[in-house]
This record gives structure tokens, C-alpha cells and sequence, in this order.
């Protein structure tokens, strides 16, 4: 029994929640892992391209709340998502015909792109911050919870409880979507083939005829609808400010870079990993292990490793060892 | 055009806009601009000595300004005797056994053969280190933020110039340049363990300690307050109403036929003005003569060519650290000078959007590799940003009023001007890559 109630209290507060993150994290790290797969850069304003398609979608919300159509017990924004993905994929194709297509055709190093993605960071993070302002905003609407703390203790018995979040559950159903249809692009259509072979090698790509230009558009229209979705399901699940997903960078980046940049498998690993890790330091485990020991010997602390604020130096503490131990992060890089 | 025609030409218009701001809106405002144009051009340098002339991709600028910040405080707040009688010392001992701890893993991940062993014994010295760190520090901590944490909670500073701090009033201008010196061995521990990695790698490796950096800072008040913030750091300069106190000044002031209240808030900016722009200048001729010298020259050719200049014998790994550790001093020197012009360190206030990537524009508009440019960029840019959130609004207010008056649209349009100053930000910077990626002032 004990064992149980500081299982189920890891759970609720621990468990759930960095899987949730995590999944949030995995989106997002996709994007970035494509972009560095196939136009060969770390993109700096993907947190930004995340709040401008994040941004849309709440207008959408809005309008369509307001217009008295909502999803019922889901959040209006599902209905939304379309249209922020839409908007996005405009913008980015727009900027690509704008900015980044005159350095892929002069073939500039890599550093001059990224430096690049900084100019379109600071417009695109100007850009959401005009449309919509800086304010946090709150937009999940339905239903909360899945299930209640009372709910689960009146169906367990257990003396701790249990709650799932409507946003939670969603976030895990739309990721396990997201990457099922991503992954299925890739590997089983026709332009997905191409897109691989364009990151295994680019020559021997344009050689057998592959559009180097339709295999960047569909790039940029896929980072979009992720950048859209991940952007969304963090808003949904904590709440939507420009700056704070100027923040996720750091993390993102460190996912994708833990897994092996430019590899899916691992950007979802690297999500998973990096949230987990964040939320296990910075949550004060007192409870689960005064459950967990023998009477007497639990402590007397909170066991709290480092304060919520650190939990920055937690993802870069697992990025810089990855980095100097397996360069190559965790699953080998550049293949997707 | 000649190097020097154009050079002068970038001043000129400098010194334009910064006098027009003068004379159009108020010499107020103009100075302020001047102020901190004059740090952002320091820090400018700094970033330029790293990208421009070693091609090091540094995004933790923040990092090193808000550490020379900390310094500013050290040295030019009173230290508060009561906290260091409460827990100073035990603090000082629980840094002792965290240092210790990661030197003792250091040594045995040097020195000890690979294998399960030595992975066992790091993993049980890091478990013990960092209990036997928390166990001796939180409790030190803790003393020290009960005592008075309305107004100090800290252990202060190192001035020892009376209960405020202001008789010793050199102490902030001695700061400065402890600021570059705290950053310098910053960067030398950052620059050990992350300089080795590709540039988009160490890009987000500094990204991150510089966050890592705001954070302590947050959340360490023993240090310096956190969010709480330290205010009314004392001065390298008169202060105003000591001014208008002073007959001798009043009497001076109404020769120039200003009053005493305008006078004085002047004359204290143009102060500050004079002594930044003395650093500035000494900075901008040692790094001159270190471009032109037998050492820029071979950092530009590491930056150009790694692997020949290995090939020739220079030692590349150690040159990047060097250049990693000026460049980041000279940030720490600018954001020490910063903080004592703002008279407080707030760290909520830091953001990378300003203090990193904001500098990285004025390095990239005035010329990367030209020292000259660097500083004239982070001018002119510092005016840009400045006007654009003074002026916004005003023109925003112009371009819309052809819109219904109680247009909701135009309402936002107007709330939202003072954002506009990223997307002119993002703006010039592409274009400046687009049409002249060398910047205004390119590398000669």
C-alpha cells in the first residue's frame, strides 16, 4: 500500500507532467532536427516561429469561441490548430523565398545561416509581439480534468490521488499522432524517400532528380505544422507569453542535440529525457520517499536537488556532458 | 571612398543623431543615449574581438554583462556585518567543500584509469560533494537571509566608506574593471569545457551558462539579493542634490542661464559620459594595436584557416580560450560600468534578446573585424533602439490617423508601437546581411 500511494503520488506529480513536457519538448525538437537534417542549420527562431503559430491559432480561438463554436469538452484550439498551422507555413515559405533561399544558393557556411535565423528571430518575435502583445495568456477552454483527485481516490482507495489534466491527456494523444503521421511521411511516401535521401546526400539526391526546392518547401510546411502543434499543446497545457517560448530554445535545442541532431528518433528521446530529468531535480521528493522507506528513516529535507529556477542548468548540464562525452549525441546524428 | 572617408562619415552620422536628439527633443535624452551608447559600444568590442576576430560564436554576452553587474555591487555596496556574523563564514566553507568536490572529481577522472572503478568512486564522491556541500551551505544561507531581509538579507559588499558607501566613491569605478575580471574567469571555466565544440554547438552552450548565470543570480539573495534587487548603489560622481546644495554650482549655473535642477542632472550625465568614454577610448586603442599586431594577425589567420595555422605550428585551442577570455572581460568591464550608471542590479531584467543578441546586431551592422565599426555600430544601433521606442508610438500615431479614431485596430497598433523595436531590429540586421555582410565599416 505504501508502495503504491508514493507511486501514485510520483505519479500525479512527477510522471505525468514530464510526460506531457516531454511530448512537447519531442515536437518541438522535431522541428529543429528537420530544418538542421535538411537545410543544414540550427534554426534560433524556431521558439519564435512556435509563439507566431501559437499566437494565430489563439485569435482563431477566439473568433470561433466567439462565434459559439466550441469542441465541448476539448479545448476550441484543436479546432484553431488548422489555421495556425496554415498562417505559419506561409510565413515560413515566405521568409525561405525572403531570406534564407539567396544563402542556400551562394552556399554560405553554416554559421552565416544561423546568424541569419537570429535577424528572423528578432523579426518574427516582434511580429507575434505586435499581433498579440506580451501579456500571459490563458486559452485552454472544456473540460479541465480527465479524472479528479476524488474521482481516483473514491476508485482506488489509495490515500494519495491522482489527476490527469484534459490538456495532458490531449498533449500525449496529439504527440503519439504527430509522430505516427511523421514518421509514415518519411518513410513510406514518395516525397518523405526524397527527403531522405536529399539529408543522406545531397548530390547523389539532385543526381536522381530529386527538386531540391519542393523537398525545402515540404520541409518548411512540415517544421511549421510542428512548430504550430508544439507551441499549441505547451499554451494549452501551462499558458501562452511570447517570452517564454523564446525561453524553450534551450531546452528544444538541447533535446535535439542529446538525441543526435538531425535524428527523429532522437529528438523524441532527447524530449523525453531532458523533461524528465528537469522535473525529477527540481520537484521535492520528501513525500515519495517517506513512503517508499522503512518507518523512521525518511528525511527530514525536502530532497528538493536544485530550486524550480535551475531547472535550465539541468537540460544544459545533460547537453554539455553529452556533448563532450558522445559528440554525436545519444543516437548517431544527420539521418533521418 | 576611402577607409578613412567612410570612417569618418560613420562617426559623423553618429554624432548626428545623438546631437540631433539634443537639439530637436532634449539634452536629457541625448545623453542618456550617449551613456549607454558608450557602454554598448564596449561591449561591442568585446563581441567583436571574439567573432570578428577569431570567429568564435559567443550567444552568452548576457552571461558575462550580468557577472560584471555582480562585481559592481561586490565592490561598491557596504558589506552588512551583521549577515557575515550570521552565516558568512559556514557560506564561505559550504563553497570551499563545493569547489573541493569538483576539483577532487577533476583529479580523478584525470588520473585514474577508465572503468567501472573510476565511474564508481566519481559517482559517490559527486552524491557525497554535493550533500556535504548543501548540508554546510544551506544552513549558512539561511542565517544570512534572516537577518533584516527587508532591506539586506546579503552579505554586501567590500566598501568600507562610511554606512552608505558614498565616501569611498572610488569604489564603483575599482568595480569595472573587478567586473571584467570576474567574467575573465568565468570564461576561462566555460571556455575549458565548451570552446572545443562545433559553432552552432558552443552557440548554445554559452546560451545556456548565460542563463545558468541569471539564475544563480535570481535565486542566490545570500549573493546579492535576487529578485529583490540591490538599489541605491553609490556613485563614481556627484549626486544632484549635493549639487544644488552647492552655492558655487547654483551660481555657475545661472551664468549658462539653466536652472539648477536641469544643470545638475546634466552635469552628472556628462560626468559619467566623460569617464566612460575614457575606458572606451583605451579600450578601443589596445585592441587596435592587437589587430594590427604579430598576434591579430595570427588570429585572423586561425579564424581563416584553422587547419594551416595548426599546420604552422600555433596552438589554436589555446589561442580560442585566450581571445574567449578578453572578449568575455571586456563584456564583464560594460556591464559593471552599466550597472553602476543604473544605480541598481535587477537581474529579471536581463534578457537575451537585449543584452546578447541585440549586441551581436551592432557587431554585424558596424563590421565585424574592425574595431572601429564595432564601437560606431553599437552606437548607432543603441540610438535605433532607443528612438524606436521613444519615437514609435509618436510616428505610429501619425501613420494611423487615417483610421477611425476609435478603431480598435488602430488602438493596437498604437499599444503595440514600442514592440516595433525587434522587428526593426530583425529587419536591419537581414538587410545588412543581404546587401553588405560586411557590415558598414568592413574589415580592412
Amino acid at each position: 500500500m505504501e508502495l503504491l500511494n508514493g507511486l501514485v503520488f510520483l505519479t500525479n506529480f512527477v510522471i505525468v507532467p514530464a510526460l506531457a513536457y516531454g511530448a512537447q519538448l519531442a515536437i518541438g525538437a522535431l522541428g529543429v532536427t528537420l530544418v538542421y537534417a535538411i537545410l543544414r542549420f540550427s534554426n534560433f527562431a524556431h521558439g519564435d516561429t512556435m509563439a507566431f503559430g501559437t499566437a494565430v491559432t489563439i485569435k482563431v480561438t477566439a473568433v470561433l469561441v466567439a462565434l459559439g463554436v466550441t469542441l465541448g469538452p476539448l479545448p476550441t484550439a484543436l479546432l484553431a490548430l488548422p489555421v495556425g498551422i496554415a498562417a505559419t507555413g506561409l510565413l515560413l515559405l515566405g521568409t525561405d523565398w525572403l531570406v534564407y533561399k539567396f544563402y542556400r544558393e551562394q552556399k554560405a557556411k553554416p554559421v552565416i545561416l544561423v546568424i541569419v535565423s537570429l535577424g528572423v528571430m528578432f523579426v518574427l518575435n516582434g511580429l507575434t509581439r505586435v499581433f498579440i502583445g506580451v501579456r500571459d495568456i490563458q486559452f485552454a477552454d472544456g473540460a479541465r480534468f480527465l479524472f479528479t483527485v476524488q474521482q481516483f481516490k473514491a476508485w482506488s482507495g489509495l490515500d494519495e490521488g491522482l489527476a490527469v489534466r484534459t490538456t495532458q491527456a490531449i498533449t500525449l494523444v496529439t504527440a503519439a499522432i504527430t509522430v505516427a503521421v511523421l514518421f509514415w511521411f518519411l518513410n513510406k511516401t514518395r516525397t518523405g524517400k526524397s527527403m531522405r535521401a536529399f539529408s543522406d546526400n545531397e548530390d547523389l539526391a539532385l543526381l536522381s532528380g530529386i527538386d531540391p526546392d519542393r523537398v525545402v518547401r515540404v520541409t518548411w510546411l512540415i517544421v511549421a505544422a510542428l512548430a504550430t502543434i508544439a507551441g499549441v499543446l505547451y499554451g494549452l497545457d501551462k499558458s501562452f507569453k511570447a517570452f517564454t517560448y523564446f525561453q524553450l530554445l534551450l531546452p528544444i535545442f538541447a533535446a535535439a542535440i542529446v538525441g543526435g541532431i538531425g535524428n527523429p528518433v532522437g529528438a523524441i528521446a532527447g524530449g523525453f529525457l531532458i523533461a524528465f530529468a528537469e522535473v525529477t531535480v527540481t520537484y521535492p521528493l520528501k513525500k515519495v520517499l517517506t513512503y517508499w522507506l522503512p518507518d523512521g528513516m525518511g528525511p527530514d529535507g525536502l530532497v528538493q536537488l536544485l530550486s524550480g529556477d535551475y531547472k535550465f542548468a539541468v537540460s544544459f548540464m545533460i547537453l554539455l556532458i553529452v556533448l563532450l562525452f558522445k559528440p554525436t549525441g545519444l543516437f548517431k546524428g544527420q539521418s533521418i | 571612398m576611402t577607409d578613412r572617408r567612410r570612417t569618418g562619415l560613420f562617426a559623423g552620422l553618429v554624432a548626428l543623431l545623438i546631437l540631433g536628439t539634443g537639439f530637436f527633443d532634449n539634452w536629457n535624452l541625448a545623453l542618456i543615449i550617449l551613456n549607454y551608447g558608450l557602454i554598448s559600444a564596449i561591449m561591442a568590442l568585446g563581441v567583436n574581438l571574439q567573432w570578428g576576430l577569431a570567429g568564435l560564436f559567443n550567444v552568452g554576452i548576457m552571461g558575462f554583462v550580468a557577472l560584471g553587474g555582480l562585481a559592481s555591487v561586490l565592490l561598491s555596496m557596504p558589506p552588512v556585518r551583521e549577515s557575515w556574523a550570521a552565516g558568512g563564514g559556514r557560506t564561505l566553507l559550504g563553497l570551499a567543500i563545493g569547489a573541493v568536490a569538483i576539483v577532487a572529481l577533476v583529479a580523478v577522472y584525470k588520473r585514474m584509469r577508465k572503468g567501472r572503478t573510476r565511474a564508481f568512486v566519481m559517482l559517490a564522491l559527486t552524491i557525497a560533494g554535493f550533500f556535504a556541500f548543501r548540508t554546510v551551505f544551506d544552513g549558512g544561507v539561511e542565517a544570512i537571509e534572516a537577518v533584516n531581509a527587508a532591506s539586506a538579507g546579503y552579505l554586501g559588499g567590500l566598501n568600507f566608506g562610511g554606512d552608505t558607501g558614498r565616501d569611498w566613491w572610488w569604489m564603483p569605478i575599482l568595480g569595472w574593471p573587478v567586473g571584467g575580471l570576474l567574467a575573465a574567469g568565468a570564461a576561462w571555466a566555460i571556455g575549458k569545457t565548451a570552446l572545443g565544440l562545433r559553432s552552432d554547438y558552443l552557440a548554445i552552450a554559452t546560451l545556456g551558462i548565460a542563463e545558468i548565470i541569471i539564475a544563480v543570480l535570481k535565486n542566490e539573495n545570500w549573493l546579492s539579493r535576487g529578485v529583490q534587487n540591490v538599489t541605491g548603489l553609490p556613485r563614481p560622481v556627484p549626486y544632484e542634490t549635493d549639487l544644488q546644495a552647492d552655492p558655487a554650482f547654483v551660481a555657475a549655473a545661472a551664468e549658462f542661464g539653466i536652472d539648477p535642477t536641469t544643470a545638475s542632472t546634466l552635469t552628472v550625465k556628462l560626468a559619467y559620459a566623460g569617464l566612460f568614454a575614457v575606458f572606451l577610448i583605451v579600450i578601443l586603442i589596445l585592441a587596435q594595436r592587437a589587430l594590427h599586431s604579430p598576434w591579430g594577425r595570427m588570429m585572423r589567420a586561425i579564424r581563416d584557416n584553422e587547419v594551416a595555422a595548426e599546420a604552422m605550428g600555433k596552438d589554436v585551442t589555446r589561442r580560442h580560450l585566450q581571445i574567449f577570455i578578453i572578449g568575455s572581460a571586456i563584456c564583464g568591464l560594460a556591464g559593471a560600468m552599466m550597472t553602476t550608471l543604473d544605480g541598481q542590479l535587477t537581474p529579471a531584467s536581463y534578457q537575451p534578446l537585449r543584452f546578447t543578441f541585440l549586441v551581436w546586431v551592432m557587431v554585424i551592422v558596424g563590421g565585424s573585424g574592425n574595431n572601429i565599426g564595432a564601437a560606431l555600430g553599437g552606437m548607432l544601433i543603441w540610438w535605433l533602439w532607443v528612438a524606436v521606442g521613444e519615437y514609435g508610438p509618436d510616428l505610429m500615431i501619425w501613420a494611423t490617423s487615417a483610421l477611425h479614431a476609435d478603431s480598435a485596430l488602430k488602438a493596437s497598433l498604437i499599444d503595440s508601437a514600442p514592440q516595433m523595436r525587434f522587428l526593426v531590429m530583425g529587419t536591419v540586421l537581414l538587410l545588412i546581411l543581404r546587401f553588405s555582410p560586411r557590415g558598414i565599416l568592413p574589415e580592412k
